[in-house]
C-alpha cells in the first residue's frame, strides 16, 4: 500500500532541476511522475520511479540532498467524484494531508493521486475503511 | 604543570617593573637604531628618558599596518642585517606584503611562549602534535613547531590540505593534538563523517589549538563534541611573535597574555583612548623583548576585552577574551555595525543549520545571508523548511538589529575552504 517517493531539495538555482534530472537519466532510471513544491526561495520536487533506493543512493553521490518518504497512491478512475471521495475519507479521520498530486495513467484511462498524510498508516486505514483501492508499487512502476 | 613558573606567575607588581624596564630598553633602541621610529617619536614630542612607567606607553605613537607596508622591508629592523636569521612575512588582502625579522633569541624566546602555551595546556613530552598550519613565510606553523619540539613533543610537521594523508599520519603516528584552523577542523570532521570515522574511537586525539581565524564558542563546542578533545583558543599575530602571543589554559576560559613579553592595550579605534579591563576595543600590543624588529603600540586590529579578575590556574598573566570581530571585518548595514562574528553565533545555535554561511552585502541596506541545512534534518516537508528559515531571519534580527533575507542552500553547496574561509561576499558598489 505504501509506496515511496524521493523528495529532492531544490536551491534557487539556475538549472538545478536540470542536474538532477540529468542524474537520473545518465542512470538510465526512468521517471514515471514528478511534482515540485517551491517557495519563492527553494523548491522541493517530488519522483516517482521504478526504483527509488536505487535512484536515492544516485542522487546522494552526486551531492544531490535527498530524502525517501512514504506515500498513498491511489487509481481514481473516470468517474465523477472520484478523488472527492478519498478526500472525504481522509478528512473523516481527521487526518492532515501533506500535500498531494495526481499523474495520468498512459495505458488506462486512469489517473493516479498520490497522497501524503502526516501519518501514513491511519492514512491507509481510512481509505481502507472507505473502500476506496490503493495502488501497489509494483503496479504503480507498470502502468 | 608550568613550564616556567616563576615567570608565569610573577606577582603583578613585580611584573609591572618588569615592563617598565623593558619598555625603556625598547624605546631607546629604536630612537637609537631606527630612524622611522626616532622621528615618529620625536613628532610626538617623547624623548626615551620621559618614559618613567608602563603608563607613560600613552606619550608613543602607535604603529599602524601601513607603517610596516611602508617600510617593507628593511625600515624597521633595529640590529645588524647580521644578526638577522629569518623573515616572515604576513600578505595583507591589499597585496604587499609586511615583512617581521627574527635574531636567534627572537625565535628562542618565541619558542619558549609556545612552550609555555602548550605546557599550560596538558602538552607533555610523550605526546604527538600534528601541525596542520601552512609552513612558508606564514608563521603559525613554524612557531609552533619551535615551541613544541622544546617541551619535547613529537612534531609532525604535515601542514595543511591533502585530507587522506592528513587522516593517515594521525591514524599511523598516533596523534594527539592538532593545531590548525577552526574552518579547517571543521571541514575534516565532515571528511570523518563521509569516511565513516569516528575520531573518539578511531583516532588518539586529546587536543587541538585553534587559531588564525576568529571563531565562535558555538564552533569549540562542536569541535570538541565531535573530536572528543579539548579545543584551546590560541590568538597570536606575526608582527608581535605569529602564535604564542596569548592562548587558553585548562579553565578554557579566556587566553592569558604574556605580559612580560608584549605590553597590552585596549583603546576604543575612534578615539585611541584606552578602554578599562571588561570593554571591548581594538587590542594593541608592544613587543617588549624583540630585538629584530622592536614594534610599539601596534594596531592589531583586532577587537577583544580583558576578562577582569585572577584566574584560578595561578597565572597572574591577564586574560583577553577570544577576538569578537576585526576592526576591518565590520561591514555596516542600514547603518548598523555587523561582525560576521555575530552571524555566526546565532547560525551555529540552531538545529537544523550546517557550519558553513556565507554573508552577501547586496547593498547599503540589504543582505543575504546564504545558510546550508543539514542533511539529516531535510524530510522532505516544505512547511519544516519556511518554518526554519523564519525561525533563523528572526533569531539574525534580534542579535544584529537589521532583518537580513535569509537563503537556503544544499548542505555542501557553500565555500568550504581548506584555509581561511571567505565568509562576507561584498557585491556593493559604492
Ligand atoms: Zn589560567
Amino acid at each position: 500500500m505504501k509506496l515511496k517517493q524521493i523528495s529532492v531539495f531544490l536551491e534557487n538555482k539556475k538549472g538545478h532541476l536540470l542536474e538532477v534530472l540529468n542524474v537520473l537519466s545518465k542512470a538510465k532510471i526512468n521517471i514515471r511522475a514528478l511534482s515540485i513544491a517551491d517557495t519563492s526561495d527553494f523548491g522541493i520536487l517530488r519522483l516517482i520511479l521504478p526504483d527509488p533506493d536505487k535512484a536515492a543512493k544516485i542522487l546522494s553521490q552526486n551531492k544531490i540532498t535527498v530524502k525517501e518518504t512514504e506515500v498513498i497512491a491511489v487509481g481514481v478512475s473516470d468517474k465523477p467524484g472520484g478523488l472527492a471521495e478519498a478526500l472525504q475519507a481522509l478528512n473523516s479521520a481527521n487526518l492532515n494531508l501533506e500535500y498531494m498530486y495526481a499523474f495520468v495513467a498512459k495505458s488506462k484511462e486512469k489517473a493516479v493521486v498520490v497522497f501524503r498524510t502526516e501519518n501514513i498508516n491511519a492514512g491507509i486505514k481510512a481509505l481502507k475503511k472507505a473502500g476506496i483501492p490503493m495502488l501497489k508499487a509494483e503496479e504503480i512502476y507498470r502502468i | 604543570m608550568f613550564w616556567q613558573q616563576d615567570l608565569e606567575t610573577i606577582d603583578r607588581k613585580r611584573l609591572e617593573e618588569v615592563q617598565t624596564g623593558r619598555l625603556q630598553d625598547t624605546v631607546q633602541r629604536i630612537w637609537d637604531n631606527v630612524p622611522f621610529y626616532r622621528d615618529r617619536i620625536n613628532s610626538a614630542g617623547t624623548k626615551p628618558e620621559d618614559i618613567k612607567s608602563v603608563s607613560d606607553i600613552k606619550k608613543l605613537p602607535f604603529t599602524s599596518r601601513e607603517d610596516l607596508l611602508k617600510n617593507y622591508p628593511f625600515g624597521l629592523v633595529a640590529v645588524p642585517r647580521e644578526s638577522i636569521v629569518r623573515v616572515h612575512t604576513s600578505s595583507g588582502t591589499t597585496g604587499k606584503p609586511k615583512a617581521i625579522f627574527f635574531t636567534k633569541n627572537d625565535i628562542d624566546r618565541g619558542a619558549e611562549l609556545i612552550s609555555r602555551c602548550l605546557v599550560m595546556t596538558g602538552m607533555r613530552k610523550n605526546d604527538v602534535l600534528q601541525n596542520m598550519m601552512t609552513y612558508g613565510l606564514f608563521t603559525g606553523a613554524l612557531v609552533m613547531h619551535y615551541g613544541a619540539e622544546k617541551v619535547g613533543v613529537l612534531v609532525v610537521p604535515s601542514g595543511p590540505g591533502n585530507t587522506d594523508r592528513q587522516i593517515a599520519l594521525m591514524q599511523d603516528f598516533k596523534t594527539t593534538a592538532i593545531h590548525i584552523t577552526p574552518s579547517y577542523a571543521l571541514y575534516l570532521s565532515n571528511v570523518f563523517i563521509r569516511k565513516g570515522i569516528d575520531p573518539r574511537k578511531d583516532l588518539n586525539l586529546k587536543r587541538a589549538y585553534l587559531g588564525a581565524e576568529p571563531y565562535s564558542e558555538e564552533t569549540r563546542k562542536k569541535i570538541e563534541e565531535f573530536f572528543g578533545i579539548d579545543v584551546f583558543n590560541s590568538y597570536g599575530l606575526s608582527e608581535m611573535n605569529g602564535p604564542g602571543v596569548a592562548f587558553e589554559c585548562q579553565e578554557k576560559n579566556g587566553m592569558h597574555l604574556w605580559e612580560d613579553n608584549f605590553l597590552l592595550e585596549i583603546i576604543d579605534p575612534a578615539t585611541g583612548e584606552q578602554v578599562s579591563d571588561g570593554e571591548r576595543g581594538e587590542m594593541v600590543l608592544t613587543s617588549l623583548c624583540r630585538e629584530g624588529m622592536p614594534i610599539i603600540r601596534y594596531r592589531t586590529r583586532d577587537l577583544a576585552s580583558v576578562m577582569p579578575g585572577k584566574c584560578p590556574c595561578g597565572r597572574t598573566h591577564r586574560r583577553i577574551t577570544r577576538i569578537t570581530g576585526r576592526t576591518d571585518d565590520m561591514f555596516i548595514v542600514k547603518g548598523v555595525n555587523i561582525f560576521p562574528q555575530q552571524i555566526e553565533n546565532v547560525l551555529m545555535g540552531i538545529k537544523g543549520v550546517a557550519q558553513n554561511y556565507l554573508i552577501v552585502l547586496e547593498s547599503l541596506d540589504h543582505m543575504t545571508v546564504q545558510v546550508e541545512i543539514e542533511k539529516e534534518l531535510f524530510d522532505g516537508n516544505v512547511t519544516h523548511l519556511v518554518n526554519l528559515q523564519n525561525a533563523i531571519t528572526e533569531k539574525l534580527k534580534n542579535e544584529i538589529l537589521v532583518k537580513p533575507k535569509v537563503e537556503l542552500h544544499e548542505p555542501g553547496s557553500l565555500p568550504a575552504s581548506e584555509g581561511k574561509a571567505q565568509r562576507v561576499i561584498d557585491n556593493r558598489t559604492l
